[in-house]
């Protein structure tokens, strides 16, 4: 990988929020995300445990929003507390909590604190969390939430289309995709409706399927999308074969091929059944390596800007990769 | 139509706890279409009152009848007099009904027997479906005849979540997922090209956030009536 320092070429375009994950992006390199769950609590050091495990191996951490619609501590105070120790937040928000005039307030509030990058997400139903009782808010929709954000960064008007004071927040603004979901035909036609709403980056739902997504990925480059953002490609080890069955045939939008299935099985084959940690740890191994594997397929499919590791509650496993996968150290690109 | 479904019964029985007489009253409009509070379950869930008081030795009185409209005045009128030999109605009819009831008879008690949920259609027997909430500003033509607003889980506007499989919401496995429907028709219809265009924010103050909602039809008014809509 490249040396630290390097500087963005002469010809860079204007850096629209300065953030460490633009610049490494800007600078033509292969970025690397990952993410940072906020506990169910206010534990500040559970928080600093994991930004130990992530620091210096990402670019930029996402932290996630009441994901799965489970009550845990805000992003943004997340991100608040890993900024001082030097891990760059990517706070996610997701339409779900919040109506515009919220979303709009917090975004100022995080840019106010220099938090720098956001990804929009509709967000998960609240029936799947721990209160299903809740109302849900769906004021707007999260592409409304992107081409929103960027009338506040770009014409520093909120969406009511009043102005803001000294100018909009400079936000580097994401979006999520979900290649695989139905109907199929649709995704790339919305993830190019992302890009045209306003999406800097783009960070995929899990992909274990290289072939399905380099087709995905032909289409997407077809339609002239991929030239006008960043496309970070989804990837997470697996940790065992029940996992894998558990994507496969349970999450809407994820794929595993049966190969990939049956090489976690095989894992642990020879291992008695009795020495647990003998099979986690081997399962484990393959996971990553699978990881390690994948990550290499995707950075050769065109249009993938970099990897986005989602190793959730397993953060122990994202300096192993990205050092297996060649992308250490990672680089220091300078500043706008 | 308004599609309601019955309550059960120890709801309503612990509702009309300490009432001696009361009047079960259908509708025989919404409700008695999607057979919820017509003329025969008004007579069901009245049977069943009187059964359950009598085994548990509460003497209640239950009557039954039925007006066309429970949501119109001139329907609801007729029962005045009807009324007053009765400490409480439970009406059968949805929460409009309920309220024109409470309305015009204000010494009453009256309880409601439905739960009321949602606009929408039979889809096949014994199914009914959501088809609209009201949101004061319909979209239909720009998404194939299919409501984002009501039938998609996160009323997304510009195309589905992550969370459509097979045609199927994530929510709820029987529920259609609306932009499956609406990118299928426009598919077929060859609208592809519209939703590519980005909806912008809906302005919400139409539906139920603008307030509780009205219409005042000028050209409707009485002489005499002002234009507020006070009679």
């Amino acid at each position: 990988m490249s040396a630290p320092a390097e500087a963005l070429p002469a010809s860079a375009p204007r850096l629209k929020s300065g953030s460490n994950l633009e610049r490494v992006l800007a600078a033509g390199q292969f970025a690397v995300t990952a993410e940072l769950g906020p506990p169910r609590s206010w534990d500040a050091e559970s928080i600093r445990r994991k930004i130990t495990l992530l620091k210096g191996y990402c670019d930029a951490a996402n932290v996630t929003d009441n994901q799965t619609a489970v009550v845990r501590m805000s992003s943004i105070a997340t991100a608040l507390l890993m900024q001082p120790e030097g891990l760059e937040p990517i706070i996610q928000m997701t339409c779900r909590d919040r109506n515009r005039i919220a979303m709009q307030s917090d975004l100022l509030g995080a840019a106010a604190h220099g938090i720098r990058n956001l990804l929009c997400l509709s967000g998960d139903h609240q029936s799947f969390g721990d209160h299903p009782g809740a109302k849900n808010v769906h004021d707007i929709d999260s592409i409304q939430m992107l081409a929103m954000v960027r009338a506040m960064r770009d014409e520093g008007k909120l969406q009511s289309g009043s102005e803001i004071k000294g100018g909009g927040p400079p936000l580097y603004i994401g979006a999520a995709a979900s290649p695989f979901a139905h109907p199929t035909s649709m995704r790339p036609y919305r993830l190019r409706k992302k890009v045209l709403a306003g999406a800097d980056f783009i960070q995929t739902q899990l992909v274990y399927d290289v072939a399905a997504f380099r087709e995905y990925m032909k289409k997407v480059v077809d339609l002239g999308a991929a030239e006008q953002t960043r496309i970070l490609a989804g990837v997470g080890p697996l940790k065992s074969p029940g996992m894998a069955r558990h994507l496969r045939d349970n999450v809407p939008g994820v794929t595993v091929p049966d190969a990939l299935v049956k090489r976690m099985e095989a894992a642990a084959r020879g291992i008695d059944e009795s020495d647990k940690e003998g099979r986690r740890n081997a399962w484990a191994a393959e996971g990553q390596k699978i990881c390690v594997e994948l990550i290499q397929q995707l950075r050769e499919v065109p249009g993938v800007a970099g990897v986005h590791i989602m190793a959730i509650e397993w953060e122990q496993a994202v300096r192993p990769i990205v050092e297996a996968a060649g992308l250490l150290p990672r680089p220091v690109v300078d500043g706008a | 139509m308004i599609v309601a479904e019955q309550k059960n019964l120890q709801e309503i029985r612990r509702m009309l706890q300490g009432r001696k007489k009361v009047l079960a009253l259908g509708c025989g409009t919404c409700v008695t279409v999607c057979l919820a509070g017509g003329r025969q379950e008004t007579a069901a869930l009245a049977s069943s009152l009187r059964m359950a008081s009598r085994i548990d030795g509460e003497p209640l009185a239950v009557d039954e009848s039925i007006v066309q409209r429970q949501c119109e005045w001139e329907y609801v009128d007729s029962l005045a007099q009807q009324l007053e030999e009765y400490d409480a109605v439970l009406s059968l009819g949805c929460g409009v009904g309920v309220q024109t009831l409470a309305e015009r008879f204000p010494n009453k008690r009256i309880f409601p027997a439905l739960n009321t949920k949602f606009m929408g259609m039979p889809t096949s027997h014994g199914v009914w479906e959501e088809r609209c909430i009201g949101c004061g500003n319909c979209i239909l033509d720009k998404t194939g005849g299919v409501c984002p607003v009501s039938r998609c889980a996160k009323q997304l506007f510009n195309g589905p979540c992550g969370g459509s499989e097979d045609g199927h919401c994530e929510v709820s496995k029987g529920t259609s997922c609306a932009w499956h429907n609406i990118w299928q028709r426009a598919e077929a219809l060859g609208m592809v090209d519209a939703l590519m265009e980005i909806t912008p924010p809906k302005d919400w103050s139409t539906s139920r956030d603008g307030g509780p909602r009205r219409i005042v039809r000028d050209d409707l008014r009485l002489p005499g009536e002002d234009t507020e809509g006070k009679a």
